[in-house]
């Protein structure tokens, strides 16, 4: 079999480098996983500053194409394959995915990632958990979370009534950040809840989630 | 048909970010001014505009936006697609990574240090120099990655100028107003381009509401 056309370069533990290959599950693409060692610092060396100058994972690599930025990779592997989950087509629908995407990346996100690296990452950093930290970003979540809680009691997804990006997007890093004691959080709202098993149990982020081994201490009993 | 309406405080990085695009899309809109010091945004009419209590938001007929990298992308889909590079797939790739790029870096990195060489004396914050120092380092790091990008290309996306840059200008407006410019002006691609966007006219108009103090000396505070 002739190697894939698409190749992402990572660690798929990695929530971002997931979000890249969630958007290629669900285009239904064939890729291939170029594991890469984050101790080792491969993400250094001269051969991936050539593929991202900047040093991070993912990067995909789509025929003559090299993109970087795991929210970039999704657009257009979705653009590609799949553009009704980007809303394409209807301007007002594409507005609303990136509204929702936006507030993923920088409303949800920061606070999520900063709980799921000193709940479950503190160990391969070298250090102890800063509850301060965590303290401080579940009081801003749960605000953050009122928000999801509101706007999907008025529409079954983020954007609308239908799936797009916007939500998966947020699989990925959800998946870590359930794996916390702190999932209780959402499991404390009916519609986040219900969006989140949604979200869950597509066939592709079945798939993405075995790549993310980050355990099931603090799991929701409705994930049994 | 009803101009688009966005409201905030023009002096805001995240404003200009949504009024540059506004202005290169040609499209009519009118600035519904509202008052950060006042707390215009987390009064109950704005969070039923905007439930994350932040500026800017976009009213479009009945559409109401917020982010203003969604606005950015709405109203130049709409307007100027070509500045999204609708329709092309690698070049539209291209946009959206180096959107990211500022999204993640430059914004996250510029930021404190305006925050800290501006703003902080108006509002009795004392200058944190370690702050400063340890997000020029990163600035550092980021500029010779810029800087090789654009020895290849005229702008960040390819030779067109695109969404892509123009979100690097709120920023970067105050940013070039700190005694830190040097470290931008040291790399000569990165100064062109930042002169680029500078001449442009759209630049030019939201500049204009944008003092490099914020309004604080004149008393126009936000």
């Amino acid at each position: 079999m002739a190697t894939s056309a698409v190749k992402v370069y990572g660690w798929a533990i990695s929530p971002f480098v997931s979000r890249a290959l969630l958007a290629l599950e669900e285009a239904g693409v064939d890729y291939e996983l170029v594991p890469m060692s984050r101790q080792a610092g491969d993400h250094h060396r001269p051969e991936h500053l050539a593929r991202n100058p900047f040093g991070k994972v993912p990067v995909l690599e789509d025929g003559d194409l090299t993109l970087f930025e795991s929210h970039a990779i999704a657009r257009h592997v979705l653009r590609k394959h799949k553009p009704e989950l980007l809303g394409t087509g209807n301007l007002e629908q594409a507005a609303l995915v990136d509204v929702w995407f936006e507030v993923e990346a920088h409303q949800l996100s920061p606070l999520a990632i900063a709980i799921v690296v000193e709940c479950i990452f503190t160990p391969f950093l070298g250090r102890e958990r800063n509850q301060a930290v965590v303290d401080e970003n579940v009081e801003k979540l749960k605000k953050v979370l009122e928000v999801y809680e509101a706007r999907l009691s008025k529409s079954k997804y983020l954007a609308g009534d239908f799936l797009s990006v916007a939500d998966l997007s947020h699989f990925t890093i959800m998946h870590c950040f359930m794996a916390t004691e702190y999932a209780a959080l959402v499991d404390a709202l009916p519609h986040v809840s219900a969006w989140w098993e949604g979200l869950a149990a597509r066939p592709a982020a079945k798939k993405v989630a075995e790549f993310m081994p980050v355990g099931t201490a603090g799991a929701s009993k409705k994930h049994d | 048909m009803a101009p688009m309406k966005v409201y905030g405080w023009a002096v805001s990085p995240w404003m200009a970010r949504a009024l540059v695009c506004l202005e290169e899309a040609g499209v009519e809109y009118e600035i519904v001014p509202m008052s950060r010091c006042g707390g215009d945004h987390r009064r109950p009419e704005h969070l039923a505009r905007n439930p994350f209590g932040e500026i800017p938001v976009l009213e479009d007929g009945d559409l109401t936006l917020y982010q203003s990298r969604a606005i950015a992308r709405y109203v130049l889909r709409k307007y100027k697609p070509e500045l999204v590079k609708e329709g092309d797939l690698e070049g539209s790739a291209m946009v959206d990574v180096w959107m990211e790029v500022e999204a993640h870096n430059i914004e996250a990195t510029l930021w404190p240090i305006i925050r800290h060489c501006i703003i902080g004396q108006y509002v009795g914050r004392d200058r944190d120099q370690a702050v400063i120092d340890e997000n020029l380092e990163k600035l550092r790091r980021l500029l010779p990655v810029y800087e090789a990008r654009l020895s290849v290309c005229k702008y960040l996306a390819g030779d067109d100028i695109t969404a892509a840059d123009l979100c690097h200008f709120g920023f970067m407006r105050y940013f070039m107003a700190t005694e830190y410019a040097g470290v931008v002006d040291a790399f000569p691609h990165v100064k062109a381009w930042w002169d680029a966007l500078l001449a442009r006219p759209s630049v030019q108009k939201v500049m204009a509401g944008m003092p490099p103090d914020f309004g604080y000396a004149s008393g126009n505070i936000p």
